[in-house]
């Protein structure tokens, strides 16, 4: 069942590249329909998905892959998963819809984009390490083939950018992999032993070593201050879709890394560093809100809102590391999660309607704009929906993620009210955005923009409705979270 | 250890070697008396002549390892997959030079060259005596010299004079070298070099093993002998260019290693065989950066290659996977270089920028290209990943943590060169301008094999699990 969620979209992928005969109009609408079935697919899972017992794996499969290295072909899922799974499926899908207007190459962009969703599927599904790392780097070379061939302005320099600037990391993660894999006795990579066995525990020079390897590899891809100048040039020049996959999924790849491995496999390492995580997160909170505060371009405004999200969730994984007990780490763990659904789908939607501007006006900058409030209505309402999720509004998904960060960090270390600001300054910058965009004079594009079709209202529409639905009934994800996340702080206290 | 005196059955060990000269000889003088448009028989000779030496290999893994003649040539794991390695890797570059050798004036000459330079490389990766190993370097090297030379064109005449002056240097210094430690042990035998060595002076022991490795380092393409990788791969046909940075290599990497694991710890030779590994790559690297000519790419690429390739040699015998690390890593590595080798075959464009445009032209070519080269970054799930994943928990395990940060940093800047060739093929070409020559079919034969290499690549990255435990088992002397 997992295995046919994650390699259906490959599958597809791989027919649609191979016979070049395939009309654009049936390539779009197999996209959409292949996305549906895998997202049908990966709801069927959520409503059968029974939390499994700590340290064990709902839907698991293992398969003998390469046995000399201790590495097999190992799948499953629990409530760190799981989520993340159905958020990829739900940002893939409406992807596909939003694209189905598409004249660039259809064909290749769907396969391309089916294949980009494998690699991201399989990596929230592995329980090996190498099979993690395979799927981490197929998505670099996916996105980098996305960003290069339908990006626009600079496009092959950002492309090339955020190639050696993830692959980098990915490095880095590869030595922290192996440094992983030499300490455990008997070597293995598999992720469900590693985070049994915590190998390194005991050695804190190694483990420091181990440890900072990972955590370069995964801040790079998350990313984190001071690495995330890779970041706004990729989104800028990608085509929406694009900047929608790579802030909506890709990112959550690093912090999903956090949780994943370096905690419960480097739980003593993680406590002894975790001053430097929280630190890292602080600014990444205040230094992304503070930039994006800047910005006139709106993709790089939102672009830097995401360093900001993110931050948010390094400061609660780091938080959770300080000593001391209690039920607030948990909270902290289950906001980290939840944050990173969240931010998936607002700025998915976000760069979704950031792209119908550049597609109508041809430009990002909001000084062109103003008054669409009157000339694009359902565009300025969406927006606006939007924009209010991403700043932290109750009823959205965002209150509930951040709400849960900060009471779950600040009980445990009272110093991350520090990045409270981040908060008010998200607000501020995106009212701004509002003002400057949606209400005043026309601007010189504002004529340009016409209102939103049914395409893209569908497209963009389930996303924020989805942050709604989280925001006002957070319970369904919340009870499969929590297990989860207890399971982390138990594993990282021991 | 159970011997066999028997003659007859000392010759039937050695019968992937014989079987490779028998080749070359039948090749050379059916071409003598064949029509010129008939001289694909002999190549049919030479690819017959290779698959049953690789046929033998392959049902040889499964006796018992022994040596033979005097325990001058090993018959064990190293020796079976080196000539499998070679024999296979030599008949894809026949294949994929079926275009361009056929329009030649010597193809039954450029067959028995090649299978007389793949006999030396499989003897020099078999041997356990350094007479042979002379006679290896030799019997691989000289061939190569005049199958450089042979493009006959300015830049094939220098760099054949190249290739020649650093061989006969080198051979040179690894004569030197043998004479060293023959004196020094009194035998040229590796078992007795084992024996005998432990109580020398380490210095001498040194000096004696930097003049053999300086022969060896040259055939494999590493610093400090590299010099002539670039320019022959530039210089010569595109079929001897991907010959020469595949097939020799296998043969001095596995004789390196089989070397070092004689060598007493009083030298300390895995710091040694780690700075020469690290000087490699990263020279190769930035050499590789400014390239803009897709041979010449590969050749410093090659150079880079062979600093990887010298991780698990540089811990031989001091980490598990050593040795299988090392023959995984050649495998991935000869059948990726020559997938690369063979899109240039099948284009016949050597400038990068040539390279605009292939993607819309032949969109499969471009996948084989793009797959070759992130197999040579080490993008999974390609062969040379599991090459890299492997070598380098080999060389950590082995105690050199360093090298394989070094090796790390390379392997991320070498991404940039490779993607210099990548990114034309994926950019639109403008209108083909008024009296520009529309680009020439490319050719069927190369164009398949880049192909076939390609999906080698991916099923033997998918598939490493299973050819990893061929390549365990001891080395004999």
């Amino acid at each position: 069942m997992l295995s046919l969620v994650v390699f259906l979209p490959l599958f597809a992928a791989v027919v649609l590249a191979a016979f070049p005969k395939i009309p654009d109009r049936t390539a779009r609408w197999a996209w959409v329909l292949i996305t549906a079935i895998d997202a049908a697919l990966v709801g069927v899972m959520w409503l059968g998905y029974r939390t499994p017992a700590a340290g064990q794996l709902g839907y698991e499969e293992q398969v003998k892959w390469i046995p000399n290295v201790g590495s097999s072909y190992h799948v499953g899922v629990d409530g760190l998963s799981l989520p993340l799974l159905a958020l990829t499926v739900v940002v893939f899908l409406a992807c596909a819809v939003y694209a189905l207007k598409e004249d660039q190459r259809p064909r290749i962009q769907a396969a391309l984009f089916l294949f980009l969703q494998t690699s991201c599927l399989g990596l929230f599904a592995a329980q090996d390490l190498i099979l993690f790392f395979l799927f981490f780097d197929l998505s670099i070379v996916g996105m980098y083939f996305v960003i290069a061939g339908w990006g626009h302005g600079n496009a092959a320099r950002s492309a090339l950018k955020f190639f050696l600037y993830t692959f980098l990391g990915s490095l880095a993660l590869l030595l922290g992999f192996i440094g992983l894999y030499l300490y455990a006795e008997p070597h293995t990579f598999d992720m469900v032993e590693l985070a049994a066995s915590a190998p390194l525990d005991g050695n804190p020079m190694a483990g420091g070593w181990v440890l900072g390897a990972i955590l370069l590899g995964l801040a790079i891809k998350t990313p984190t201050f001071p690495f995330h100048t890779w970041l706004p040039p990729a989104h800028t020049d990608a085509p929406a879709i694009g900047s929608a996959v790579l802030a909506g999924i890709l990112l959550k790849m690093g912090t999903y890394g956090f949780v994943r491995i370096a905690m419960p496999m480097l739980p003593e390492a993680w406590r002894a560093w975790s001053w430097l995580i929280i630190a890292i997160g602080i600014i990444s909170v205040l230094y992304g809100a503070l930039v994006a505060l800047a910005q006139t371009d709106l993709k790089r405004m939102i672009a830097y809102t995401s360093v900001n999200h993110m931050g948010y969730v390094v400061l609660a994984v780091g938080a959770v590391g300080v000593a001391g007990s209690g039920p607030a780490r948990e909270v902290a763990v289950t906001g980290a999660l939840t944050q990173m659904v969240s931010h998936g789908l607002i700025t998915a939607a976000l760069f979704l309607l950031a792209g119908v501007l550049h597609e109508r006006a041809g430009t990002y900058d909001m000084g062109s704009y103003g008054g669409l409030a009157g000339q694009a209505p359902k565009f300025a309402a969406l927006f606006a929906v939007g924009a209010f999720a991403s700043l932290g509004l109750p009823g959205f998904s965002g209150f509930i993620a951040e709400f849960q960060i900060f009471a779950g960090s600040i009980g445990t270390v009272p110093l991350t009210a520090l990045a409270l600001p981040g908060i008010l300054i998200t607000a501020a910058l995106f009212l701004l955005a509002l003002q400057r965009l949606l209400t005043g004079s026309a601007g010189k594009k504002t004529h340009a923009v016409t209102d939103l079709t049914t395409r893209e209202l569908f497209s963009v529409g389930p996303l924020l409705l989805l942050a709604l639905l989280i925001g006002v009934f957070p319970r369904p994800l919340l009870d499969l979270i929590e297990p989860a996340a207890s399971t982390v702080v138990v594993l990282l206290g021991r | 250890m159970e011997m066999d005196n028997g003659a007859g059955m000392e010759f039937l060990a050695v019968a992937p070697e014989m079987i490779v000269l028998v080749g070359a000889i039948a090749a050379i003088l059916s071409g003598s008396f064949l029509r010129r448009d008939r001289q694909w028989i002999s190549r049919v000779i030479a690819i017959a002549a290779l698959l049953s030496s690789a046929a033998l290999a392959g049902l040889a893994f499964a006796q018992p390892v022994r040596t033979v003649f005097e325990g001058s040539f090993a018959v064990d794991v190293g020796t079976n997959a080196a000539r499998l390695i070679i024999c296979l890797a030599t008949v894809l570059v026949i294949v994929l030079g079926v275009e361009e050798l056929t329009a030649g004036p010597q193809e039954s000459e450029t067959y028995a060259l090649m299978l007389l330079s793949a006999l030396g490389a499989m003897v020099m990766s078999g041997t356990s005596d350094l007479l042979i190993l002379a006679v290896g370097f030799l019997l691989a090297s000289i061939p190569l010299y005049a199958l450089i030379g042979m493009n006959r064109s300015a830049t094939g005449a220098e760099a054949a004079m190249k290739t020649y002056l650093l061989g006969a240097f080198s051979g040179i210094a690894l004569l030197l070298g043998v004479t060293l430690l023959y004196a020094l042990a009194g035998g040229t035998a590796y078992a007795t070099l084992q024996a005998e060595l432990a109580d020398m002076p380490a210095g001498v022991i040194a000096l004696g093993l930097v003049g053999v490795l300086t022969g060896l380092v040259f055939k494999a393409g590493a610093v400090p002998a590299h010099f002539w990788v670039p320019d022959a791969a530039q210089g010569s046909t595109v079929s001897a260019a991907a010959f020469l940075t595949t097939v020799p290599k296998i043969g001095a990497l596995v004789a390196i290693y089989r070397l070092l694991l004689v060598i007493p710890p009083s030298v300390n030779w895995p710091l040694l065989i780690g700075l020469l590994a690290a000087a490699s790559m990263t020279l190769g690297n930035f050499a590789a950066f400014t390239q803009s000519d897709a041979r010449r790419l590969l050749g410093w690429s090659t150079v880079s290659q062979a600093g990887y390739l010298l991780l698990p040699v540089a811990v031989a015998g001091l980490a598990d996977l050593a040795l299988p690390s090392l023959l995984l890593y050649l495998a991935g590595y000869a059948v990726t270089n020559l997938g690369a080798f063979a899109v240039i075959a099948a284009t016949g464009r050597t400038p990068l920028e040539k390279y605009r445009g292939l993607a819309r032209e032949n969109p499969w070519l471009s996948v084989a290209l793009v797959v070759s080269l992130l197999s040579l970054v080490g993008t999974p799930p390609t062969a040379v990943f599991f090459g890299k994943l492997t070598t380098f928990t080999a060389a950590w395990d082995g105690g050199l943590a360093w090298l394989v940060a070094i090796a790390a940093i390379n392997t991320v800047a070498s991404l940039f060169y490779y993607l210099r060739w990548i990114v034309p093929a994926f950019q639109r070409t403008s209108a083909p301008a008024a009296g520009q020559a529309i680009s020439p079919q490319p050719r069927r034969w190369a164009t398949q094999s880049a192909y076939a290499a390609a999906v080698v690549v991916i099923v033997m990255g998918t598939l490493s699990g299973l050819l990893l435990p061929l390549f365990e088992g001891p080395l004999i002397r």
